[in-house]
């Protein structure tokens, strides 16, 4: 049981994945204007990452490593995700206009967010289990829209900050990161025990 | 026609750069240049895959039916990037280890999907090929430049292939080479490009 809290925590905080394993990185900076898009982007991320990421293991372990051909697995990983997401696409305008309105724009982004991707190329290279591998995608999901989260929030106060003309937008945004990274690598790091 | 080419091939390292102008592709730009032997690994993989998948797009453009071409770039590039982690891991395994999970991630690489679909879907070949290496090596640029600075800042020196090229005499920061060292030197550079483009204008 530990184990799967040490998992849980290493991919919420410790290996976060857009502030210390770079993943998500064109999401993070360009959905985090503002808060409510964020958090859209988040749910979404969270919700394809756990669904997605048991699929890639199962498929790797039971089908590409018996016939040799682990050599294929960015191929088979991308084209998982991709219908993964038309599929939820598919799904969420079908039985919830509602909800495919407020995060429908999000799905095709989500495709070749890179943050997908790494979850499920981490689970084989770290060699996590299958349960392993579903609580780290769901944790490194959670993750992701926290950190989501707290970007929307600092930049939304920051619109109306006085900086230096040169560090406004983009700049601001990349030493606002940095400092939310070193929060993260060296703040949680008590969890490491 | 040669001046467009030209143009074709030069937009991508200056004037529409895509890291510093486009803010694409910056998760490998940002993991990978930790140190500048994987960096300029990494920006000659992106240049091989950048250039032969926007080649075959650009070949395949008619081809490809509009509601399925998102999976089909993938596919497309997903074969190139095989192609080259297989080379890498056959020929350089120091390196291959090095790059780890960044490199398969060049499939979500968004300058490659983003090139794929801006361009290559809607010229021909030569020019989709240029424009391929023209974006790759603007990117090869940027990430060794970053890298560079990075790896003189925190550890204050350079070395590639086991030989020092540079050793500069200051106290290295670590943190430099840590995640937050790439955020915080992502933005100073950005901030000195728009500081030069102030002063220029």
């Amino acid at each position: 049981m530990s184990n799967y809290l040490s998992i849980f925590l290493t991919g919420l905080f410790l290996k976060n994945f857009v502030l210390v394993m770079f993943l998500g990185l064109c999401a993070f900076f360009g959905v985090s204007k503002e808060t409510k898009p964020a958090l859209g982007m988040g749910v979404t991320v969270t919700a394809v990452m756990t669904f997605a990421t048991p699929i890639t293991w199962a498929l790797y372990h039971h089908i590409l490593k018996p016939l040799d051909l682990t050599y294929l697995w960015i191929m088979t990983f991308i084209l998982i995700i991709a219908t993964f997401v038309e599929m939820a696409e598919y799904i969420i305008r079908k039985t919830s206009p509602g909800l495919y309105r407020t995060m429908g724009i999000y799905l095709p982004l989500v495709a070749s967010n890179c943050a997908i991707l790494g979850a499920a190329l981490l689970n084989i290279s770290w060699g996590h289990t299958l349960a392993e591998s579903i609580v780290f995608g769901f944790s490194g999901g959670l993750g992701f829209s926290l950190v989501m989260l707290i970007m929307s929030g600092i930049r939304e106060r920051m619109e109306l900050a006085d900086v230096p003309v040169s560090f406004k937008g983009a700049p601001l945004a990349f030493i606002i990161g940095g400092l939310l990274s070193m929060v993260f690598m060296h703040y949680f790091g008590v969890f490491r025990i | 026609m040669a001046r467009s080419c030209w143009y074709e091939f030069r937009k991508g390292i200056w004037g529409k750069h895509p890291v510093f102008c486009l803010l694409l592709g910056l998760c490998t730009t940002l993991a990978v240049s930790i140190r500048v032997e994987n960096a300029v690994a990494m920006g000659i993989a992106t240049i091989c895959i950048l250039s032969a998948a926007n080649t075959v797009i650009s070949l395949l453009r008619k081809a490809i039916p509009h509601t399925v071409h998102l999976p089909v770039f993938l596919v497309v590039i997903a074969t190139f990037v095989t192609l080259v982690e297989v080379f890498l891991k056959g020929f350089l395994p120091d390196i291959h280890k090095a790059l780890g999970i960044y490199l398969p991630l060049i499939v979500v690489n968004c300058i490659v999907l983003a090139r794929a679909e801006a361009h290559a879907s809607k010229h021909g070949p030569l020019s989709a090929f240029l424009d391929g290496a023209g974006m790759g090596t603007g990117y090869a640029i940027g990430i060794v430049l970053i890298a560079v600075i990075r790896e003189t800042w925190g550890t204050g020196m350079i070395v590639i292939r086991g030989v020092t090229l540079l050793r500069v005499g200051i106290l290295p920061a670590e943190i430099m080479v840590l995640p937050p060292g790439g955020f915080l030197v992502m933005g100073l550079l950005l901030a000195l490009f728009a500081f030069l483009e102030r002063r220029i204008r």
